[in-house]
């Protein structure tokens, strides 16, 4: 049995745990460990559902079918406008924005004016929303005390106005622990998303009770509606609507963004742009997933009740109840309640600060003066400024709810607030999007907008309640007909909101583009254009600081912010802001244009844009640039954008080049390194036989009486080593030739088996003096090639005198081997040398590097014989190489391409 | 040198505006009837509903977007 | 006793004209013709002073001369480097790993005698 105590219980116990949630995601993000992930924050978003969502959408479509589709298809395909969403979140990071009146104001020059126009709008057009959450509250309460036949009373007060209090307690709690609006609220978040979970699985539990428990599944209910004409046209849709069906898609693809706690959800409690990517998509399954059984319950309440006079809007309560299941009712409750409070918390604490900061600040600032300058610290009674609020539109929203009672004005008013921050779209969208858009236009859009939003909609719904005379509505103000409130100029045949919503759509659009085509904005404005519509391309760090000119004390400035902020806040503050321009103390930096920029951010975080420039213009002397040449500076800007990105591309270009020509230069300077180890070679390569020359010519010179047997042998080396030295002056001077391309080559056709033993035979007397055994396999002519005669028999005499060098006398055997084998002639000059390793195979071919160590032979060698062999053969297209093992001889192998056959 | 658009956020806006046709009238007159019981229209609304949430999950998850 | 000197060297005829002229001058000599028979030689024969090629097969020149550096009980062992590449790197090269003097190929059989003479003294 579910008595009114027991019932309170719950209701308390839920709360309490709903402050331990926020309590836990306050202490994360306190321990910087914050627990707002991109699910947590695409559930948040379903703050969007309250209980008009919760007990409403049922009680919609027993009237109007499946028309409450349209609250939530708009929000889908608003949100796929993720780029819009993104501009929004960027925009506000950088503005330090703290609510969508903020926001407007900011963009059209931080205007006073239109953030306290927008609050007033969304105050009246939110207020009887969050009557109608208490309403529900109370509803839900009612069925289950009905059902149960109890009261609860705690001191004479009703449990709905108890309600309204601890919301408010936990909206101060949660919603005002920091001055700095912009900082975000993790708890209250956290709280929120928790709440999102408990409706939906509440929600869904009623809805398959209901389908599957109630009635034989979806099919079955359907047919069964089917069956009576009543019911049956709620399945079809009527497309006589259709102006009206679009026209709720717009409207609450509009609301998703700017109702206030929608703004304050998505865009100033995002922690992270990313989170927007599993928003994109999660949020509108929520809405589907909540929606799947709206139409089920509808016609399963419609079906059981039939005629029994039960509120369509307790359907979610009453149905379960009906069927003795206490627990899901109370389930559902508790979903219920999570919906009003998820709704109330965040909107309060969204137009608590809109109210704090631009209507209460600016009648404080001007008002009193004096006072606010007399009074040190600020701080906390800018927080206890934000508490009052939160605690009066709580309890006006009391009052509503107390006076509307039953009345269409709080029944219809989920639609009405819809309609009345639709206002806010001109502004906001030309803000973001045309930089043309002025204050003047802004204000004339919004106000065209509220007061046609206002005859048309607000004042027939009072009307209809009852409240004020009906003739406006029924017959046109002053009896004019084309006056009439639902049928403006004769338009009718539309339903009170599409019809509301074209004119005063009419209305603002028209005046928002016509009064700011033929206005002109102020300085301020058209630098706030330029930063808002070019928010992604905005240079703030070249710009920024000549938008601004004008004298300025440091020390005003801190005493402002420690004034506005709190004294241990601000140091905080400073103290970053000041490592950010890489000075260790704020008190070190001169009070220039970023300084002022610096602190009126910090302000505007505080007390909003708009009054945050009255007070900065309160300390600094600024000099008014003017129109021209804030403009001037803007073209500069993006001028300077266009010549950056051009610069940019330049160099790259330059940095491309610069890398091709340091690489260059690295070739160059290794080619140096190489020339200069060349000529260091060459040059001990020469110093070395003249060592011996000059030593031993010294010797006889300065002894003529040395004997006959050493001067001899003195000379034999002199002569050998002159004869060396001649060599190798040839061969590097050969080298240098056919290294620079400069050789002289004379290519005829060569018989290579000829070159070959010519060669063998002007090599015999060195063979013969060593002992050496020379043979060859050679044919008896040809193989001919396209070729340089002497240049062959160069190589090819190298080579013998290479292999007779290193053959041990008596026994060594030379072996010439010639032969053609795919297109080449391929010739083998084969010893039984000691042979060489697999390292000495390749660096014999390097200039000045000799196998072995041959110590007597050393003055033969000159280091140049088998590089110039090289590059004689590869000059001739083949290709010169040993093939050899240490102890297995070696085998030198060089061969030249055979000419083509002609064809 | 113009940095291009965010392809992302590209499809994911051209799957709203395609969203906007399919779940307004005239074409939201088309389905009629019922199928397994079911209303078309009931179905249409969901099935279009549920597969451009899909398609916006494939679109804004994929890896490398 | 006369001073002792060995003369190391890969190059033959350069072995055979140091080793006259410093015979001729009343010195012991020995010959080593590469880096590793000279610390053999050296070893063995307990030269006052070493001629020493820089470019040898096996150990280089300044690798001898850093080898015989290390070893503190022949601190009294004159060096005197040879080398046929006169660049400024490798003659600061040489006296920094403890040579006591660095001599040019082609080198002065005169300035070469005199100053090997000054430096053991008996000038």
């Amino acid at each position: 049995m579910l008595s009114g105590w027991f019932i309170a219980i719950v209701a308390t116990a839920y709360l309490g745990l709903l402050f331990a949630v926020a309590r836990f995601g306050d202490a994360r993000a306190d321990a910087g460990k914050s627990i707002i992930s991109a699910n947590v924050y695409a559930l948040s978003l379903a703050v969007y559902c309250t209980s008009w969502t919760f007990y409403g959408s049922v009680g919609r479509a027993t009237s109007g079918g499946l028309s409450f589709l349209t609250i939530y298809l708009g929000p889908t395909l608003m949100l796929l406008c993720v780029g819009v969403i993104i501009k929004m979140i960027r925009i506000s990071k950088a503005q330090r924005i703290t609510s969508i009146a903020d926001f407007i104001a900011s963009r059209y020059g931080k205007s006073q004016l239109l953030a306290g126009m927008v609050t007033v709008i969304a105050v009246i057009g939110v207020v009887p929303y969050i009557a109608l959450q208490l309403k529900a509250m109370a509803a839900s309460v009612d069925v289950l005390l009905d059902h149960s036949g109890s009261s609860v009373e705690v001191w004479g007060l009703d449990s709905t106005f108890l309600m309204a209090v601890v919301l408010a307690f936990f909206s101060i709690l949660f919603g005002t622990r920091h001055l700095d609006a912009t900082e975000r609220h993790e708890g209250m978040v956290a709280a929120v998303a928790f709440e999102s979970v408990v409706k939906i699985v509440a929600f869904m539990a009623v809805g398959l009770f209901v389908t599957y428990g109630m009635y034989g599944g979806l099919g079955d209910l359907f047919l069964r509606a089917a069956e009576s004409p009543e019911l049956g046209r709620l399945l079809q849709l009527d497309s006589s609507r259709a102006g009206t069906w679009t026209a709720l898609i717009v409207l609450s693809g509009l609301a998703i963004i700017f109702l206030p706690r929608q703004f304050q959800i998505i865009v100033v409690e995002n922690v992270d742009e990313s989170h927007l990517k599993r928003a994109v998509w999660l949020f509108p399954l929520y809405l589907l997933l909540i929606n799947i059984f709206v139409l089920p319950l509808a016609l399963g309440g419609l079906l059981h009740f039939g005629g029994q006079g039960v509120n369509p809007d307790t359907f979610v309560l009453t149905l379960p109840l009906a069927r003795g299941a206490e627990a899901l009712a109370l389930l559902a409750f508790i979903g219920g309640l999570s919906a009003a409070t998820g709704m109330v918390i965040v909107e309060t604490i969204a137009l608590s600060t809109m109210v704090c900061n631009d209507l209460v600040m600016p009648i404080l600032l001007r008002s009193t003066g004096k006072f606010v300058e007399k009074r040190n610290d600020l701080s906390g009674l800018l927080i206890g400024i934000r508490r009052a609020a939160i605690a009066l539109i709580l309890l006006l929203g009391y009052i509503y709810f107390r006076a509307a009672g039953e009345a269409y004005a709080l029944v219809g008013i989920g639609l009405i607030s819809f309609a009345a921050v639709a206002q806010f779209a001109p502004a906001m969208f030309g803000g973001m999007y045309w930089k043309q858009g002025t204050r003047a236009g802004a204000v004339a859009g919004l106000l065209s907008g509220f007061v046609v939003w206002l005859y048309t909609l607000l004042l027939p719904s009072f009307a209809k309640s009852g409240w004020m005379p009906s003739g406006f509505v029924e017959n046109g103000l002053f009896g004019i007909g084309w006056l009439k409130a639902q049928a403006l100029f004769g338009l009718s045949g539309l339903d009170e909101i599409s019809h509301c919503l074209w004119w005063s759509m009419l209305a603002n659009i028209g005046a928002y583009v016509a009064v700011s085509l033929n206005s002109r904005p102020d300085a301020v404005e058209a630098s706030q254009a330029e930063r808002f519509v070019d928010v992604f391309r905005f240079d703030a760090r070249n710009t920024e600081a000549r938008l601004w000119r004008g004298k300025a004390s440091p020390d005003a400035l801190v005493q402002l912010l420690e004034r506005f902020l709190g004294a241990a806040r601000a140091r905080q503050q400073l103290a970053t802001y000041a490592s950010s321009r890489r000075a260790t103390d704020w008190r070190s930096l001169p009070a220039d244009a970023d300084f002022v920029q610096f602190a009126e951010a910090e302000l505007a975080g505080a007390i909003g844009s708009a009054s945050a420039r009255v007070m900065v213009a309160s300390v600094a002397q600024e000099e008014d640039l003017g129109l021209e040449e804030v403009l001037d500076i803007l073209d500069e800007a993006t001028q300077v954008r266009a010549h950056s990105r051009e610069l940019e591309a330049k160099q790259q270009e330059l940095e491309a080049a610069t890398a091709e020509l340091r690489e260059a230069n690295e070739r160059l300077r290794e080619l140096d390194r190489m020339k200069d180890d060349f000529i260091s070679t060459v040059t001990h390569e020469l110093r070395t036989p003249l060592t011996s020359i000059r030593a031993l010519s010294e010797m006889l010179h300065e002894d003529p009486r040395l004997e006959l047997a050493a001067r001899t042998r003195f000379l034999s080396i002199i002569v050998n080593e002159a004869e060396r030295l001649t060599r190798l002056i040839n061969q590097i001077l050969d080298m240098a030739k056919l290294e620079s391309g400069r050789a002289e080559w004379t290519t005829g056709e060569v018989d290579l088996g000829e070159v070959a033993r010519e060669s063998m035979a002007s090599v015999e007397q060195l063979f013969r003096e060593k002992d050496v055994a020379l043979s060859g396999d050679i044919p008896e002519s040809g193989p001919v090639v396209l070729a340089d005669r002497d240049r062959l028999t160069q190589v090819m005499i190298n080579l013998l005198s290479n292999a007779v060098k290193f053959v041990p006398g008596g026994e060594g055997k030379v072996h010439v081997k010639l032969g053609t084998a795919a297109g080449l002639v391929r010739v083998e000059v084969r010893d039984n040398g000691p042979g060489l390793t697999a390292e000495e195979s390749s660096v014999i071919f390097e200039k000045f590097r000799q196998g072995g160590n041959t110590m007597t032979d050393k003055p033969q060698g000159t280091g140049l014989g088998l590089p110039i062999s090289r590059q004689i053969v590869e000059y001739f297209g083949g290709n010169l190489w040993v093939e050899s093992a240490p102890g297995a001889g070696a085998n030198f192998i060089f061969t030249v391409p055979l000419p083509a056959p002609e064809e | 040198m113009v940095k291009r658009a965010n392809p992302t956020r590209q499809r994911l806006a051209a799957l709203g505006l395609l969203g906007v046709p399919l779940l307004t009238y005239p074409l939201l007159s088309l389905p009629g009837g019922e199928v397994a019981g079911i209303p078309a229209t009931y179905l249409y609304l969901f099935g279009i509903w549920a597969g451009l949430i899909a398609l916006a999950a494939w679109v804004a998850e994929r890896r490398g977007s | 006793m006369s001073k002792k000197i060995l003369i190391v060297d890969d190059e033959p005829n350069i072995v055979i004209s140091l080793e006259f002229l410093m015979k001729k001058e009343g010195f012991e000599i020995a010959v080593a013709c590469d880096g590793e028979e000279a610390l053999a030689k050296e070893a063995s024969f307990r030269p006052d002073l070493i001629l020493l090629d820089v470019m040898m097969p096996k150990k280089s020149g300044f690798e001898v001369c850093e080898a015989l550096r290390a070893d503190p009980a022949k601190a009294g062992l004159l060096i005197v480097m040879l080398t046929a590449k006169g660049r400024d790197t490798e003659v600061a090269k040489g006296l920094a790993i403890g040579a006591d003097a660095y001599v040019t190929k082609p080198f002065s059989t005169k300035d070469l005698v005199a100053r090997v003479k000054t430096m053991l003294g008996v000038a």
